[in-house]
Order: structure tokens, then C-alpha cells, then sequence
């Protein structure tokens, strides 16, 4: 191996940990205020990737549909009970948000030649339509049973992951899809050739985490997150709701997810279950900063990043084999230097 | 300006405009009740005391006025009956508890803490929380020293004003206190106490419990005795004060004598 191809796996390995350190942020930050594993985090990467990609081929986006029935059950729920207590302007709300804002975002699908609006535009519609799924998860499948131990919240996580699997597959066929690139755009510095996108993803991504940092430390609601992560019943007794939490968290890992979809989809053919992959290097990371510390998952993604275009090199047909194993070594460092922490229940 | 001149009645009859009004209120913890029928009324700018021994039920009382915990019975806060009290609403009403054990934001700095207890009327547009945080460092000084401080570093004494002044950030109609004097030093307790008055004085009505009864009955209006999840005495704080059966159970012997009321 010479100092170019060495270049071109570590620009390879930074570009995909850059994307792992934004999933491995968002794992710790559900981790943190809602004590939920977000397995199908993946999905949310993939649902953004094929959303974009079905937007490109001219076809309305199955996944709108999806939008709309849960929000739809949404309303059933939060609107129905809201009338019941008589509270018209909350019923409203809730039905506009997940009842009117679905079906409005159906109308200009279906109304726009969605195939050749400019990328950016199709970028934000696909966020418009994923994102707000996780609140909506969020809402239906673990606001219930927000106060369950972690291991059931962990199974109901599970379950969600292989549903969206196999919603995936129904939405976007068995076939892999690649979107062009954000700008064709290269140049080189040495004998490195740095594409456009490269830069797009280290771009966004740096952005991300300095908006992510400026709005946990900067913003009330950012600090309400971090103060249901560190005290929940004090959070509660300032009117920081679980609910509103957990809704507020899971838009964030979900916009971050369907983001490095969208990020990603130009770089690798994106599948309906290559999602899980992805999300599971991100888990790797966050598992290395012990899902508490945010610093040290984005670290750890980057040097995941880095351990996998190498591996890739060296052992190509090992290579997720290796990645998976770092997780060995790090649980037995974590568990020798760590005190263990029984559950509060 | 206190409304302690009124003759002892069967209910807090000096508290003219109700603030808070519990009716019959019950907790249950699977089969054993923790509160039967609780009734209690804080007036409108007064300090209404509820003492009692350990595990009387006075934290599960607070609670379930919250909303915390579930309850059944009556709660009217502000003029307007809560058939099932509900924590954010409750906080949006302007109804705050101080908690016996603080619940601070210990990795947080004192001053984020603060801003966070202005955080229910933040939602609700009223983007006044600067000027609140300075009226809270105007009563307690320390904090402000302390602002840039994590709020799980701090002393006992100073952790308690931090959870006062979080409760005051949310400009509470009834700020209720759960033994805000618990494990601290006695020059400290008096310092707690003298903020106590001095928010009365400035009309915020308060709920105080506390096992210090003596300082409670100096500083209250009107005073209920809670024991085993019954309000077994009530009475101008005064009052109960000379009352033979509160000195001998919770005044007499420097305090610490708390047996069950021999009758």
C-alpha cells in the first residue's frame, strides 16, 4: 500500500464517520432523554436516501403515504381526546400537524413535477415527509409506555426496526438505487482527488454539530433535552413534559438520520435494509462513548469510519467482521474501568 | 398584615380568597392508603404549614396536588376545579413544588438551572425570564456569585436557594415547599425561613410541610397536623402552637420527640 491509496481510504474512512458521528449523536441524545435504543435509526438513513431516489425517478414517494396513516392515528388519539376535553384550539392543532400537513404535502407531490424540481427542493421535501415520522413514532409506540423498563423499550424498538425493514422493501423494491451527486465538482490536493461530495458531507456534517451544540447550550428547549437526560422528575416539575421530550428528540434524530440519507445516497447504493448497517456503525460508536458521551461517540465514529476503509483494503470480505469485533475490546475496557450502574426503576 | 387573629373554626376560614382548595382528598399505594380525605385550604397571600411525623403522607400530599401522583377527591387551584390534576398544567397555572430532594440539574450551571424554571411560561410567550433572574439573584445574592458554578457542586445550603429560586422563576401563585429545611445547618434554616417570609411579604402564597414544626408555626398563618393520611388538628398556626398536645408532640424535647398524639 503506498501514501495515495492510503489517502484515498482515509478520505473514504472520514466521509463515512463523519456520517457515523452524526448517527452516534443522535443514538446518545435519544439514549439520554428517553432511555430508548434507536435501532431503526438505519431506516430513517434509508427511508431519506430512497425517498429522494423515488422523488428523481418521478414517482410519488410511497413513503407519504406512511406519513399519512400515522399521523392520521395520531389524530385518532391526541385530537379525539383533546375533544373530549373540550379543548377545540388543541384539537385543532393536532389535527392540523398530523392530519392537514400529510395530506397538504400528498397535494404537492402529486401536484409538482417533483422529477425536475432543483435538488435542493427535493431535498427539503424529503425531509418534510421523514422527519416527522419520529415524533410520530415517538407519539404512538413509546409514549405509552414511556416509564417501561429499557429492555422492553429496547424490544419495541426492535420490532419498529423490522417493521420499517420490511415497509421499506414494500415502498422502494428489492433494487438499490443512487442518486447524483450534490455538485460534480473535484479537485485535487496532492495526490488526493477530493470529489464534491466528500465535502458536502464533511460540510453539513461539522454544521450539524455546531448547530447541535449551540442549541443544547444556547436554547431553553435545548436545555430542557439536557435537563430531562440528567433529572427527569425535576424536568417534569418545571413543565418540561416526557412527551414533549421525547417528540422534540426523536424529530432530531430522525431530521439527522433522514439527512445523512440524503448525504450518503450519491456515495453508496443504498438498499431498503442497508439502513440497519449503517445505524448499527453509528451504535458501535455510541456504544464506545458508553452512549453517555458526545465528544468521545463522535471520535470513536471516526475512527470506526477509518478501521472500516482500511479493513475494506486489507480484508475486504471481513470487513464488517472487524468493525463489529472493535465492540469486543471496547465493552471489556468499559466494563474494567467503569462502575456498574444498576437501572433506577 | 397576617390574618392570625381569626378564632380557631373547623376549616381555614382566614384564608379569604382561596388560592388552593383540597377537598376529600385520597392517594392509595396498591391497598394501603397513604392520605383519606385531606382537606386543606391555602388563602391567597398567606403561609399555610402541614406538620406532622414521617410518613404521615405529607410529600404524597404535595405530590398528588401536583399532579405527580394520582389521586382522588377535589383540587381546586386559582379558581378553576382539576378533576385529574396534571403536572405541566398544573406548573402552567402557577403551581410549583420545591421538592424534599431538590431535583436540581446537577451537571448544569446554576444559572441554567434558573432559566430553566422559567421554562412552562417560556412556552407560553411570556419571554420575561431575564428580568425574573434578576429578582431572584436580588433575594439570593449567593446564587449570582455562583451562576457560572455546576449546580451538583454546591453545599446543601446553597443547593436548597437554588431549588427555591428555580421555583420562583416560574412566577408561582403557590409555591409549595416539601421540608425545605431538611439535613441543613441551623443558621442556614434560619436564612430558608427568613426567604419564606420574605416572599410572603412580596404575595406569593405558599404551602409549607416540614418536620420542623417549631419554625413552621413562627412563620405560618394557619397550620394542619397530618397524621397517618388524616388531618388529625388544624388551627391558626398560632394557635397550635399552645396547643398542649402539638407542644408535647412535636415542640416539647427540642423537637425531636415525635410520637403518635396521645388523646
Amino acid at each position: 500500500m503506498d501514501m495515495s491509496i492510503a489517502l484515498i481510504l482515509g478520505q473514504d474512512g472520514i466521509t463515512n464517520g463523519a456520517i457515523y458521528a452524526l448517527l452516534a449523536l443522535a443514538l446518545v441524545l435519544v439514549f439520554a432523554v428517553t432511555r430508548v435504543i434507536f435501532i431503526q435509526q438505519g431506516e430513517f438513513v434509508a427511508y431519506g436516501a430512497l425517498t429522494l431516489a423515488m422523488m428523481q425517478s418521478g414517482a410519488t414517494p410511497a413513503t407519504v403515504w406512511l406519513l399519512v396513516a400515522m399521523g392520521g392515528l395520531v389524530t385518532a388519539f391526541d385530537g379525539l381526546k383533546a375533544l373530549k376535553a373540550g379543548q377545540m384550539q388543541r384539537a385543532g392543532m393536532v389535527a392540523g400537524w398530523n392530519l392537514a400537513y400529510p395530506l397538504a404535502l400528498v397535494a404537492v407531490l402529486s401536484a409538482l413535477p417533483v422529477n425536475e424540481l432543483p435538488l435542493v427542493l427535493q431535498v427539503v421535501l424529503t425531509l418534510a415527509i421523514v422527519v416527522p415520522m419520529g415524533p410520530m413514532m415517538y407519539r404512538l409506540m413509546y409514549q405509552p409506555i414511556a416509564s417501561a423498563p429499557v429492555l422492553i423499550l429496547l424490544i419495541v424498538s426492535v420490532a419498529l426496526h423490522i417493521a420499517m425493514v420490511g415497509l421499506g422493501l414494500l415502498f422502494f423494491g428489492a433494487e438499490g438505487h443512487r442518486t447524483p451527486a450534490f455538485s460534480e465538482l473535484s479537485f485535487d490536493l496532492g495526490p488526493l482527488m477530493v470529489t464534491g461530495q466528500t465535502i458536502w458531507v464533511l460540510v453539513v456534517s461539522v454544521l450539524l454539530i455546531v448547530a447541535l451544540y449551540q442549541f443544547f447550550e444556547r436554547t431553553l428547549y435545548g436545555k430542557a433535552l439536557r435537563a430531562t437526560a440528567i433529572n427527569r422528575v425535576g424536568a417534569q416539575l418545571m413543565g418540561i413534559s416526557p412527551a414533549l421530550a421525547g417528540k422534540l428528540t426523536f424529530f432530531l434524530a430522525a431530521f439527522i438520520g433522514a439527512l445523512s440519507g440524503v448525504l450518503i445516497a450519491p456515495i453508496t447504493t443504498i438498499y431498503y435494509d442497508t439502513g440497519f448497517l449503517i445505524g448499527l456503525k453509528g451504535f458501535v460508536a455510541a456504544i464506545i462513548g458508553g452512549l453517555a458521551s458526545y465528544p468521545i461517540a463522535a471520535l470513536g465514529a471516526i475512527a470506526v469510519g477509518l478501521l472500516e476503509a482500511f479493513a475494506s483494503f486489507w480484508a475486504s470480505a471481513y470487513k464488517e467482521v472487524i468493525v463489529f469485533t472493535l465492540i469486543i475490546p471496547v465493552l471489556l475496557w468499559r466494563s474494567l474501568t467503569s462502575h456498574h450502574v444498576e437501572e433506577e426503576e | 398584615m397576617t390574618q392570625q387573629t381569626q378564632a380557631s373554626a373547623p376549616s381555614n376560614a382566614s384564608a379569604k380568597n382561596p388560592v388552593l382548595e383540597v377537598k376529600e382528598l385520597c392517594v392509595s399505594y396498591g391497598k394501603v392508603e397513604a392520605l383519606t380525605n385531606a382537606s386543606i385550604t391555602v388563602g391567597e397571600g398567606q403561609i399555610v404549614t402541614v406538620i406532622g411525623p414521617n410518613g404521615a403522607g405529607k410529600t404524597t400530599m404535595l405530590s398528588a396536588i401536583m399532579g405527580v401522583l394520582g389521586s382522588r377527591g377535589q383540587v381546586a387551584f386559582d379558581g378553576s376545579l382539576e378533576v385529574v390534576p396534571e403536572v405541566e398544567r398544573m406548573v402552567a397555572r402557577g403551581m410549583t413544588l420545591v421538592p424534599e430532594k431538590r431535583e436540581l440539574f446537577g451537571e448544569m450551571s446554576v444559572e441554567d438551572n434558573l432559566v430553566l424554571g422559567a421554562f412552562q411560561r417560556y412556552r407560553m410567550g411570556k419571554r420575561d425570564h431575564a428580568q425574573t433572574l434578576e429578582e431572584v439573584y436580588a433575594l439570593f445574592p449567593r446564587l449570582k456569585e455562583r451562576r457560572d458554578q455546576h449546580a451538583g457542586t454546591m453545599s446543601g445550603g446553597e443547593r436548597q436557594m437554588l431549588a427555591v429560586g428555580r421555583a420562583l422563576m416560574a412566577k408561582p401563585k403557590l409555591l409549595m415547599l416539601d421540608e425545605p429545611s431538611l439535613g441543613l445547618a441551623p443558621l442556614i434554616v434560619r436564612e430558608i425561613f427568613r426567604i419564606i417570609s420574605e416572599l410572603r411579604r412580596r404575595g406569593v402564597s405558599i404551602l409549607l410541610v416540614e418536620q420542623n414544626a417549631r419554625a413552621a408555626l413562627q412563620v405560618a398563618d394557619y397550620a394542619y397536623v397530618l397524621e397517618t393520611g388524616q388531618i388529625a388538628m388544624q388551627g391558626p398556626a398560632h394557635e397550635l402552637a399552645d396547643d398542649p398536645r402539638v407542644i408535647e408532640a412535636y415542640l416539647g424535647f427540642g423537637g425531636k420527640h415525635q410520637a403518635m398524639l396521645s388523646t
